[in-house]
Formats: structure tokens, C-alpha cells, sequence
């Protein structure tokens, strides 16, 4: 059960504009009456694209196989549901690049193996121009050099520590991790008195 | 710099087992809840990794989400759901996890039922595979929602791996008026800071107005920390918080009362805690919040006119315009006189006894409007039971409302009460995102749930305080 480094993601790159998409949209809660995450990826923004008529960037044939998602602020806002970056994923998606992430769909992306960095406004915009002129560039995602590269040049993202920690050193299947801990997790219950007993 | 503790170090340093390569601390969860929804992926995993539950004595499961609440007789008639709750009920009995189901007249929303219980108390760390666990945090407890893979990590070591939020307090001074209430506070909140104004914050709720709540005040405010991008939020346990457990099932009792009420006490935030930032709102200002577009900072107060674009920052105007689009509504105008097509009362936010009361003194003014189809759902079948005591489903049923079974309901739409086509709905609940309450180009206007009943009577977004 031991995940894989990872350093870096390269791909081609699809743009998606607007902040504030929420989990509800990435999938309808409908999709979530199931007891497996296996086809989930064909759900992946349904209600959106429907209203969008054909004209949404996943049914643009032209980002078929795009591997890195490109989007705005507060991406994935809402609900904890892990459906929303495993039909990502299941979709090709395998790095997000954006403005800003909700903070669970951004550690429900770590435990996937999935980074999620951030542009500033200005360079955000330039990749996203860029992407919708060329969807052929390759896009690469580095972890280790903090950088988010294109045609547009080199650009230095942010990412969170412990979530670049994890993923560059292979910890992000946190499970594993977590059990070395061994007895200190029983030795730390036991401390606490709502565990232990309250003592008079 | 200041020596005293915030109740969000004293909880996290108790709870740390180590720090991790990562940086980040591997923390001890005090309380597991579990629904249908997000765990049977999780219990899937564990069996796949050949790992059994480790502490099935912290976890506690219930179903919530997609029960219907016409009939929670079984089998459920949509399949899908009745193999969800199967599979949470073979889950929890191979690994010996309580599981309060529709049988056991313990069942409810997971936020609802767990104070309630009295599983949720002062000092602990909780994690449950939903966003709104934050709720949990109205008692002094450190509560955060997480993901499947991360329930699978509670089950598997009751730890996760997390990184130390900052520490924002929210003083909210003053008095509320009549007809005001903790949802419009909440609202407001949200609406000031930002719906991502709380990432890599937790938040502190305190002040006056935060002092004189209820615990299910309390638990409304705590409730929506998430919709303001806040990883988690609390309330400092006081005489309220004490008072609430007493007696309640599994808070302690006997000798361990008066030592546990101690502890509680004692894990407030120290006068001179350090906080990374400190915002105040005057609560004596507030007046009834209803949201206007597609997240829950989009919110006015009744009497106050929906935004106008050239008044926004450029960048915000495209959004501003989507949720426009998105709701059919006008800048400019006022969002009182709005004509709805349903009405629910209900949810983690504000489907407690007391939020079922000021709905029903509303109630008892009128007649539901024709037209409106209205779904009163109470958030546990203690409260249902509670509400029976007190005459409530007769006032609802008289007023024209629906009275439900306990559930999740119209919240997010998952059992089958869910809106049509376009419909506009006045919803006590949580979220107004797109698609939301079902119908994907349905529409949603939060509010208090004594201001939903009012929209229900009148048969239109209607100012509260003309009605009681």
C-alpha cells in the first residue's frame, strides 16, 4: 500500500473559468447513491454541461485527454464528498492548477495522489488565454521547483507544505503513514479523559 | 506574545500523536460519525488493505442522507438507497460499530443526532465524512469534515494527518433584535468575510451575542463555518454547554460529572489566547438575511436591495451576473415579494426542537399559500418525538404543512424530495449552490426557518417581523 512519489505532472491542459464552483456541481448529489466510485468520471459536471448546451470545456472535443484542470478561485467549495476529485480523475484529470481550493476537496486531492497549486491572478489568466489558443501545449506541474510551466513561460505556484511534503515524498496515502505511529495512537487515547475516565 | 492557550491548541496539542515528515500533525479523533453516503467506499478499502476497525468503540454510524421521508419503511423504494444502507448495516455490525438506524428511534442527521446524544462534547476532536461536521464545534469541540479516504483512515488508525489551522475570532456584540436569529448572524458572517474568507482558518465564535445562544443556536452558527471556507468552527463551552449534556445518554454521569464539567470548563480559550485575527460584528444591526444567488455569501437583509453590478469590483461582476442569470432576479431590486413554489423547513442548520418552534409560531398565523408545497422535516425522530409532545405536527398540519419523517431530505436532494424544473425555494438548509435541492436548474433562498414559514403563509419572500 505504499503510494508513489510524485514529483510532477505533465498534460495537456483544459481551461474552466469561474469561481466558486462547488462540489455539487463537479457531481450531483444524485451520483452519489452508489457504493463505488466507479463511473463517477462520466457524471463529472453533468448539470453544467447540460445548461451549457455542448458549449462547456469537457465536451469541447479539442481538451479530450487533457490531464490538468485549470481553474478559478474557491474550486470545490461545499460538500466533503471525495465523489467530486474521483470523477475528476476517472475523467483523465491527474493535477488542478488554480486561483484558490476549498480545503477539503484540496486534501480529498492529496489523499488521491492529486496536487492542487495555485497561480496568482495575473498568471492564472495568461495560462488560461493561452490553453483556450493552443490546447496542444504541454502543461507540466512541478512540485519540487514550486513551478507551473507552458508556452506562457515558467510560473512560480504555491502550494501548501504538507500536502507538497506528502506527495513528493510519497506519503499521501496517509493510511500507511498514520499506523506507523504504532501504540503512541493508544498511548495518546489514553491520556485523554474522555477516553480514559474522568477522575475525580 | 501572549502565554495563554486557545481552546483550538489545548484540543490539538492533547490530541497529537506525533508530527508527521510532512509537517503536519497525526491527530486522535475523539468521535467517528458515520453515514451512508461516504463510508462504504471507506469499508471497502479497509477490506481491500486487510485492516480492521480500530476503535469501533469511537465510531458511531447512522443514515441519514437517503432516507425518504414519507416512509422510511423497508426496503426503501429507490434500490440504490437500500443498498447503501445495507451495506452501512453489514459494515457496522462485522466491525461492532453502533449504528443507530430508523429501528432503533435514535436515527437522525448525523449533526443532529450526535449532540443530541450527548456523544458530542467539549474538548474532543470529531471527524465525520461530511462538510458540515463543523456543527460539532458548538460545543467547545474541534470538529472537521473530511473525505472517503480519510473516514478510511479513521477506521483504520481513529487518526488523520492535518495541518494546525490559524485562529480567527468572530466577536458578535450587542443584542439581536426580535425576529432575528442565528442563521441571519451566520449569513451575515459569510457574507462579510467571504465564502473562501475562512480558508486555512478556524473559527472562533464569540461576543455577546455568541454568549447569550442556546447550544442549538449555537449549533446553527457552527453549522455554516464550512460555507464561509473555514476548515472548522467552535463555540468555548460555558454554563450553556454544561447544562445542555447533563443527562444526556452517553455524557458521563455519576462521579465523573463534576471532574468532566471541570475539564470542560477548562478547555476555553484563555483570556490572553493569540489569535491570528480578530473581526466584530454588531449583532444589533442585523436584520432577517435571505440569499439571493448561488453561494451562501450572496445574502441581503430583507429590507436591503439586491446588489447592483457597477457597484461591484470588476472582477467579481461576472459572477455576480451568473448568479443573476442563474436565479432570474433583478440588481437593484428587493428580494422581498419574491413568489416561491416550496418551502423546507429542516437540516443539520435548522431542524432542531427549537427552530420547529419558531417555525411553528409562524405557522399558527396562517394558512400555507396555494400554490406552495411545503416539506417540514424534523432533523431526528428524538425531535419528531419532542415536537409530538409539544402539539407541533398538529399546528403545521393545520396551518397546511407537511409534516415529514426524520432525514436529510431537501437539503441536497438525495432521498426523493426534490425540487422541479425551476422552482424557487424558501429552505432553512445550508447551501444555495446551483442544482442543489435537486432539480439541476432549481433555485434555493436560505433562510431562518421562522422566515421560510412566513414565505410559506404568505406565499412570498416576506419580512418575519410583520407576521409574529
Amino acid at each position: 500500500m505504499s503510494a508513489s512519489n510524485i514529483t510532477r505532472v505533465a498534460g495537456r491542459g483544459c481551461a474552466l473559468r469561474g469561481n466558486d464552483i462547488d462540489t455539487d456541481r463537479i457531481i450531483p448529489a444524485r451520483f452519489l447513491r452508489c457504493v463505488s466510485f466507479d463511473g463517477l468520471g462520466e457524471h463529472a459536471f453533468e448539470d453544467d454541461r447540460e445548461q451549457a448546451k455542448g458549449d462547456h470545456p469537457l465536451d469541447d472535443e479539442r481538451n479530450r485527454g487533457a490531464a490538468i484542470l485549470v481553474v478559478d478561485h474557491n474550486f470545490g467549495s461545499g460538500s466533503s464528498r471525495e465523489h467530486a476529485p474521483q470523477a475528476l480523475t476517472r475523467r483523465g484529470f491527474k493535477a488542478f492548477v488554480g486561483g484558490s481550493f476549498a480545503e477539503i476537496f484540496a486534501g480529498n486531492c492529496v489523499a488521491l495522489g492529486l496536487p492542487c497549486v495555485t497561480l496568482d491572478d495575473d498568471d492564472r489568466s495568461q495560462l488560461m488565454d493561452s490553453l483556450e489558443l493552443d490546447r496542444n501545449q504541454e502543461v507540466v506541474v512541478d512540485l519540487e521547483a514550486r513551478t507551473v510551466t507552458s508556452r506562457s513561460g515558467r510560473m512560480t505556484c504555491g502550494v501548501a507544505d504538507g500536502a507538497r511534503q506528502q506527495l513528493l515524498g510519497g506519503s499521501w496515502d496517509a493510511t500507511a503513514v498514520l499506523l506507523e505511529a504504532g501504540e503512541a495512537i493508544e498511548a495518546t487515547a489514553a491520556k485523554l479523559p474522555y477516553v480514559s475516565g474522568y477522575a475525580p | 506574545m501572549s502565554s495563554g492557550k486557545s481552546l483550538l491548541d489545548k484540543v490539538w496539542n492533547a490530541h497529537a500523536v506525533r508530527e508527521l515528515p510532512s509537517g503536519q500533525s497525526q491527530l486522535f479523533v475523539g468521535l467517528h460519525l458515520i453515514h451512508e453516503v461516504t463510508s462504504p467506499q471507506a469499508f471497502a478499502m479497509l477490506r481491500e488493505l486487510g485492516l480492521p476497525v480500530r476503535f469501533p468503540e469511537r465510531t458511531f454510524a447512522t443514515v441519514d442522507h437517503i432516507i425518504p421521508t414519507a416512509s422510511q419503511a423497508r426496503p426503501l423504494a429507490d434500490s440504490l438507497a437500500e443498498e447503501m444502507l445495507v451495506s452501512l448495516e453489514k459494515s457496522t455490525r462485522e466491525a461492532g460499530i453502533p449504528f443507530f438506524d430508523p429501528a432503533s428511534g435514535k436515527q437522525g442527521v448525523v449533526h443532529v443526532i450526535g449532540p443530541e446524544l450527548g456523544l458530542t462534547q467539549p474538548g474532543m476532536t470529531i471527524a465525520c465524512g461530511d462538510s458540515h461536521t463543523s456543527t460539532h464545534g458548538a460545543f467547545g469541540a474541534v470538529a472537521f469534515g473530511i473525505g472517503t479516504s480519510q473516514v478510511r483512515d479513521v477506521l483504520a488508525t481513529q487518526c488523520l494527518a492535518m495541518a494546525r489551522p490559524q485562529l480567527r475570532r468572530i466577536d458578535v456584540t450587542g443584542k439581536l433584535a426580535s425576529g432575528v436569529y442565528a442563521k441571519d448572524v451566520i449569513l451575515t458572517i459569510i457574507r462579510q468575510l467571504g465564502v473562501k474568507g475562512g480558508v486555512g482558518y478556524a473559527y472562533e465564535y464569540a461576543g455577546p451575542v455568541i454568549k447569550a445562544m442556546t447550544i442549538e443556536e449555537r449549533l446553527t452558527v457552527c453549522n455554516m463555518s464550512i460555507e464561509g471556507g473555514a476548515r472548522c468552527g467552535y463555540v468555548n463551552p460555558d454554563a450553556t454547554t454544561i447544562e445542555y449534556l447533563k443527562g444526556r445518554e452517553y455524557s458521563p454521569s455519576g462521579a465523573e460529572w463534576e471532574p468532566a464539567t471541570r475539564h470542560w470548563l477548562g478547555m476555553a480559550s484563555d483570556a490572553d489566547a493569540h489569535y491570528d485575527h480578530i473581526v466584530e460584528i454588531d449583532g444589533s444591526r442585523l436584520a432577517p438575511s435571505v440569499t439571493w444567488g448561488i453561494h451562501p455569501g450572496q445574502s441581503v437583509a430583507i429590507d436591503e436591495c439586491l446588489p447592483r453590478l457597477a457597484d461591484a469590483p470588476r472582477e467579481a461582476q461576472p459572477g455576480l451576473a451568473e448568479a443573476f442569470d442563474y436565479m432570474g432576479l433583478r440588481p437593484g431590486e428587493k428580494i422581498a415579494g419574491s413568489k416561491i413554489d416550496v418551502a423546507f423547513i429542516g437540516s443539520c442548520t435548522n431542524g432542531r426542537i427549537s427552530d420547529l418552534r419558531e417555525a411553528a409560531r409562524v405557522a399558527k398565523t396562517g394558512q400555507v399559500a396555494s400554490g406552495v408545497r411545503t416539506l417540514v422535516v424534523p432533523g431526528s425522530q428524538a425531535v419528531a418525538r419532542e415536537a409530538e409532545a409539544e402539539g407541533l405536527p398538529e399546528i403545521f398540519r393545520s396551518a397546511g404543512f407537511d409534516w415529514r419523517e426524520a432525514g436529510c431530505s431537501m437539503c441536497l436532494a438525495m432521498n426523493p424530495d426534490k425540487l422541479v424544473g425551476r422552482e424557487l425555494c424558501a429552505s432553512s438548509s445550508n447551501r444555495n449552490f446551483k442544482g442543489r435541492q435537486g432539480s439541476p436548474t432549481g433555485r434555493t433562498l436560505l433562510m431562518s426557518p421562522a422566515m421560510v414559514a412566513a414565505a410559506a403563509i404568505r406565499g412570498e419572500v416576506t419580512d418575519v417581523r410583520e407576521v409574529i
